[in-house]
């Protein structure tokens, strides 16, 4: 399946993916000014960047075949996809015990507070088909998605 | 092939799950003591809390035993194994036999008295019937008692203040969450339930249960006695291997099983509470009665009965826990057993923020982390790959956030990066 | 501290109701004129740091920053202009050489902005690009002086050439100068668009020797860099003698730039200045020249043609003629608009020819001697868009040499502060957390599609002409008109005036 990869050559550690992917996330789905701005939860970034200017890379969920955070979760809210073999996270079923948190290596899920709180990982924005807010936002091409 | 899994809990899940990544054709008999489709056993805590509906709690949906070719035999107790004749008694009096079977029959609230169960009011807390019983039977104001302050009993005790109960923790240990927790971090947990109304006597234990009809106080061994219309018993769970009285099945505390999860009668597996597996931390055969490490043993399980080729490395204990809002993560061991073992400690008082990372021979063995639990799971990964992470590093980790950059590029580079050269 | 006269040259607006606080212009200004403050949780901005590079609004995800120019004013005055005035106050508080990157920047007459091109109508019909072939392919080097045919086959042997599949090259530019990805961006471009570009002074990186096909390697004063590999590497070599934008003196590569990289590629010490002497130590006459192209021919066995660059200078037709009969192969002219990463201010900006003028006249003179077709010309010097190409091939030139375009095209924003080596771009810049801004598969899609913008335009204007080759409009100067030029002017030029 397609995941997010990360050329650290060329990425920044401008956050720019950490912006757009809280955009994406937000119910003003894209519009970064809305997001931030009019939006009392804001939704958590699903990448991170870690590093500084010299040496950074983002990271965000692998789907990776061993799925230690879908094994972990203690209500099935995180499984993977037979079909895709994206791993995804049923936020409604979510209770927020954070055992996903726990247990994955790449520390890809991360908490989110609101009205409710609930883990969140990177979902490839809702598919394979077209690029992600984060590979679509990369200003310097570090991000792509690819098998 | 028939296979057949005793049990429908997390570890029977991971086998049907196991076994249907090899093998899409034979079916697969559940037989399940409980009359409920598969739920999740940790919830209960959050249903009696009122912060889940009974719905909410199915560990997989609605249409899982279909989809899977699963005949689901419910509200059936499994009685016997018969090993030799590959049969299994019930307790309605049939019998059926397998081919391959897996022994996921979980734990069983440990009882110290067990005549106290007999008197109303008296609750165990690990199953979905015993947070039904007590939502029936509590009222706001009332007070409870809890007896353990372990995982188990902490929620049950948050689950009943958020429900407007006075509640009392009674351990016999000197502190909370003994298993999983150091003094420092049990003081700050603790300092943080008592702020939210819950009282806790420790070092102490009940003595005698009061009330003719139902109970009406407890009297600890100090002679303090408590008034409470509740007590829920939540000491610990200890492996439920009754089935496998009297057969050639091995059992130590639980039943032992080797890598691919068999127990030392062919074509028998266990996996979850019940088994007792290798530890990686210990290098030793435990018990280990948590979630992730029940489905991770139930999928090789299942993989290994039909067919394929899988094997269990080792499990360790973790936890995520979190009451009210104070998010508590730890693995591994956490309190040095012998002196080669190393702790470093980053402790911000005013923040409730404790971090706590046990090393031995250069790797991380074991931690704690208050409040501060984000990307905790790349310490769990250094503890799973044992990374030789020397001082500095774990240092480092300690210190600053918990993250990826600090690592050798190479451990998670992998899969990650693309292009470039790892710097 | 004494008061310091030099006031902000430009001033960073925030709007404040769309910034998000997000720190991306913080983490992305080489110069640090953004900082956060802890305290407020607001970015705040040091305007005296700001050079206009646009590198933070550009990046900026809410379009929040502005730069404007200081509209602080000084009392109006036609000669004592600020900048003037500006320059002093620097040079009394550092007492140096004042420093500047790119081409000169003062308003001289643009002289490509005063020449217009032909068009048919009725009486010549024009070509449409899209229907019809069209050629570009030029040939750069010295041609014969005539041509056996046999059996409808060239038969007399040519010497070595390069082919270009449209007449602009990449202009030298060094590493050490620029960054390594702005060179492999270009030598990309060159290689996917069929054309070339020039190392400079730099030498060649190792991760270069495999665009060599596409390579004019340079030998100048300093001669960083210079061995048989190199030699042998490229498609041609290039003897430096001057630059559009420093005509007379030397290079000068600070110690700071000349990281390990830089040091393998020129052969020269980590840390170590960089000097090109202002002559080269060997060349006193055209027949010290001469030596030295036939050394190099020498060296490459008279595989690859030899180009002289020259600056545009007072005799530059005189010095043309003198560089064709030492034995060159190609002339390359740069203009006195020609950039750099670094020169003298006052050097850059009063020093020189336009390209414009350095043309006509070489090409006037050679063809006067005879001797135009034993070396092809090509020009420099701010070649900006496919029509100053279309105007110069029609002025006499056989290709141009494009830099300050390339690197436009690359991301620069022309704040002219190469010589800081802080180019938030990645461009100028040998930092490495700069330098990696730079993706150079990015920039050698930009270049290339630059080229290919440029080769499109430049046939609708032949088209429009009626022409269907580049060569027939190789100093074809009728289908030019002056506009707004004197006589003398014009004359110089070789073209008559508009309405003529």
């Amino acid at each position: 399946m397609k995941r997010v990869y990360v050329n650290p050559e060329f990425c920044l550690g401008c956050k720019l993916c950490e912006i757009h992917c809280i955009a994406a996330h937000s119910k003003h789905r894209n519009n970064v000014l809305k997001a931030f701005k009019e939006t009392r939860f804001r939704p958590v970034s699903r990448v991170i960047v870690e590093g500084d200017n010299l040496n950074s890379f983002a990271v965000q969920c692998r789907h990776c075949d061993e799925m230690f955070c879908a094994k972990a979760c203690i209500t099935g809210a995180l499984q993977k996809d037979p079909k895709t073999g994206a791993v995804a996270i049923e936020e409604s079923r979510c209770v927020g015990c954070w055992t996903c948190v726990l247990a994955c290596p790449f520390g890809a899920v991360f908490r989110h507070y609101g009205e409710k709180k609930y883990a969140v990982k990177c979902d490839l924005c809702g598919g394979e088909e077209s690029d992600p807010a984060c590979v679509k936002h990369c200003p310097n091409e570090a991000l792509v998605l690819r098998e | 092939m028939q296979y057949v899994i005793i049990g429908n809990s997390t570890a029977a899940v991971g086998g049907i799950e196991g076994i249907r990544q090899v093998d899409r054709v034979n079916p697969i008999t559940v037989i399940s003591e409980e009359p409920f489709h598969t739920y999740s056993r940790p919830l209960i805590s959050y249903f009696l809390a009122g912060k889940v509906h009974e719905q909410q709690m199915l560990y997989r949906k609605h249409d899982f035993y279909e989809n899977n070719g699963v005949n689901l035999m419910r509200g059936i107790k499994a009685e016997r194994i018969d090993p030799l004749n590959k049969r299994i008694v019930l307790n309605n009096g049939a019998q059926i036999s397998y081919d391959k079977v897996l022994l996921a029959t979980g734990g069983k609230p440990y009882l110290p008295k067990p005549e106290w169960m007999r008197k109303p009011g008296v609750f165990t807390f690990t199953k979905l019937e015993d947070a039904k019983k007590i939502r029936e039977s509590i009222a706001t104001g009332d007070q409870a008692v809890v007896v353990g302050a372990g995982l188990i009993g902490l929620k049950a005790a948050e689950a009943l203040n958020l429900l407007g109960m006075q509640v009392t923790v009674i351990d016999l240990a000197e502190r909370v969450l003994s298993s999983i927790l150091d003094s420092t971090a049990a003081g700050i947990v603790q300092g943080y339930l008592e702020a939210k109304g819950i009282s806790f006597e420790l070092t102490t234990t009940v003595e005698q249960v009061f009330g003719e009809n139902r109970v009406e106080g407890i009297r600890l061994s100090g002679g303090k006695e408590i008034a409470c219309k509740h007590l829920v018993v939540a000491i610990g769970v200890v492996p439920n291997t009754e089935l496998v009285l009297n057969t050639p099945i091995k059992v130590n505390r639980g039943i032992l099983v080797n890598s691919q999860m068999q127990t030392n009668v062919s074509d028998v597996y266990a996996a979850g509470d019940v088994a007792e597996s290798y530890d990686l931390l210990y290098r030793a055969h435990r018990v280990t009665p948590i979630l992730p490490l029940a489905y991770t043993q139930g999928e090789i399980a299942g993989k290994s009965m039909g067919g394929g080729e899988t094997s269990f490395n080792g499990g360790f204990a973790m936890n995520s826990i979190g009451f009210f809002n104070l998010p508590i993560i730890t693995a591994g061991i956490i309190l040095p057993p012998s002196s080669g073992y190393k702790e470093l400690v980053n402790y911000l008082p005013g923040q409730q923020s404790y971090k706590k990372l046990v090393v031995h021979e250069d790797k991380i063995v074991g931690f704690i982390l208050i409040n501060e639990v984000d990307r905790a799971g790349i310490i769990t990964g250094l503890i799973r790959e044992e990374k030789p992470v020397g001082d500095i590093l774990a240092e480092q980790l300690l210190q600053d956030n918990v993250r990826l950059s600090c690592l050798p590029a190479a451990w998670f580079s992998k899969g990650l990066f693309w292009g470039g050269k790892a710097s | 501290m004494p008061i310091g006269l030099i006031t902000p040259s430009f001033i960073v607006e925030r709007n404040e109701n769309k910034c998000i606080q997000c720190q991306v212009c913080v983490r992305q200004c080489a110069n640090e004129v953004h900082w956060f403050d802890e305290e407020t949780q607001k970015v705040f901005a040091e305007d005296a740091n700001c050079v206009n590079c646009h590198r933070c609004v550009t990046l900026c995800p809410t379009s929040t920053l502005l730069v404007r120019k200081n509209p602080l004013e000084f009392r109006e005055n036609s000669n004592w202009r600020e900048d003037i005035i500006r320059s002093i106050y620097l040079q009394a508080e550092s007492g140096g050489i004042l420093l500047a990157g790119m081409g000169n920047d003062q308003p001289y007459p643009v002289y490509w902005d005063k020449l217009l091109l032909n068009a048919s109508q009725v009486t010549n019909p024009s070509i449409d690009p899209l229907r019809e072939p069209m050629e570009l392919k030029t040939f750069l080097g010295r041609k014969p002086e005539t041509l056996t045919i046999k059996n409808g086959k060239l038969h007399s042997s040519l010497p070595p050439q390069l082919e270009l599949e449209i007449p602009v090259m990449f202009s030298a530019m060094s590493f050490g100068s620029i960054s390594l990805n702005a060179i492999k961006s270009l030598a990309q471009a060159a290689q996917e668009v069929g054309t070339y570009y020039n190392t400079g002074e730099g030498g060649l990186h190792r991760d270069l020797y495999a665009f060599g096909a596409n390579t004019i390697v340079q030998v100048a004063s300093g001669r960083f860099g210079v061995h048989p590999d190199y030699l042998n590497a490229g498609a041609a070599i290039e003897i430096k003698i001057g630059q559009g934008a420093k005509p007379g003196i030397g290079g000068h590569l600070p110690g700071q730039k000349v990281g390990k990289a830089v040091s393998e590629t020129r052969m020269i010490p980590e840390g170590s200045d960089a000097l090109s002497p202002a002559p080269h130590h060997d060349i006193y006459s055209i027949e010290d020249l001469r030596q030295l192209i036939f050394s190099l021919k020498e060296a490459t066995e008279y595989t690859k043609p030899v180009s002289v660059k020259i600056a545009a200078v007072h005799n530059v037709a005189a010095i043309a003629s003198g560089i064709a009969r030492a034995g060159a192969d190609i002339i390359a002219i740069d203009g006195f608009r020609g950039g750099t990463g670094a020169t003298p201010l006052r050097i850059r900006d009063h020093v020189g020819l336009p390209i414009e003028f350095a043309l006509a006249a070489v090409d006037s003179r050679l063809r006067q001697e005879g001797i135009r077709n034993q070396v092809s010309i090509v020009v420099a010097g701010s070649i900006r868009h496919s029509a100053d190409v279309v105007k110069a091939i029609a002025l006499g030139a056989d290709a141009v040499y494009i830099a300050s375009s390339a690197l436009i095209a690359l991301g620069c924003h022309m704040c002219q502060k190469c010589y800081t080596g802080k180019c938030n771009w990645g461009i100028a810049t040998q930092e490495p957390s700069l330098v990696k801004r730079l993706n150079p598969q990015i920039g050698a899609r930009r270049a290339a599609n630059l080229l290919r913008a440029w080769k499109h335009e430049i046939k609708e204007m032949l088209g429009g002409m009626g022409i269907n080759a580049l060569e027939s409009l190789r100093g074809n100067r009728l289908m030019l008109r002056g506009i707004g030029l004197t006589d003398r002017e014009l004359s110089i030029l070789g073209v008559s005036a508009a309405g003529e």
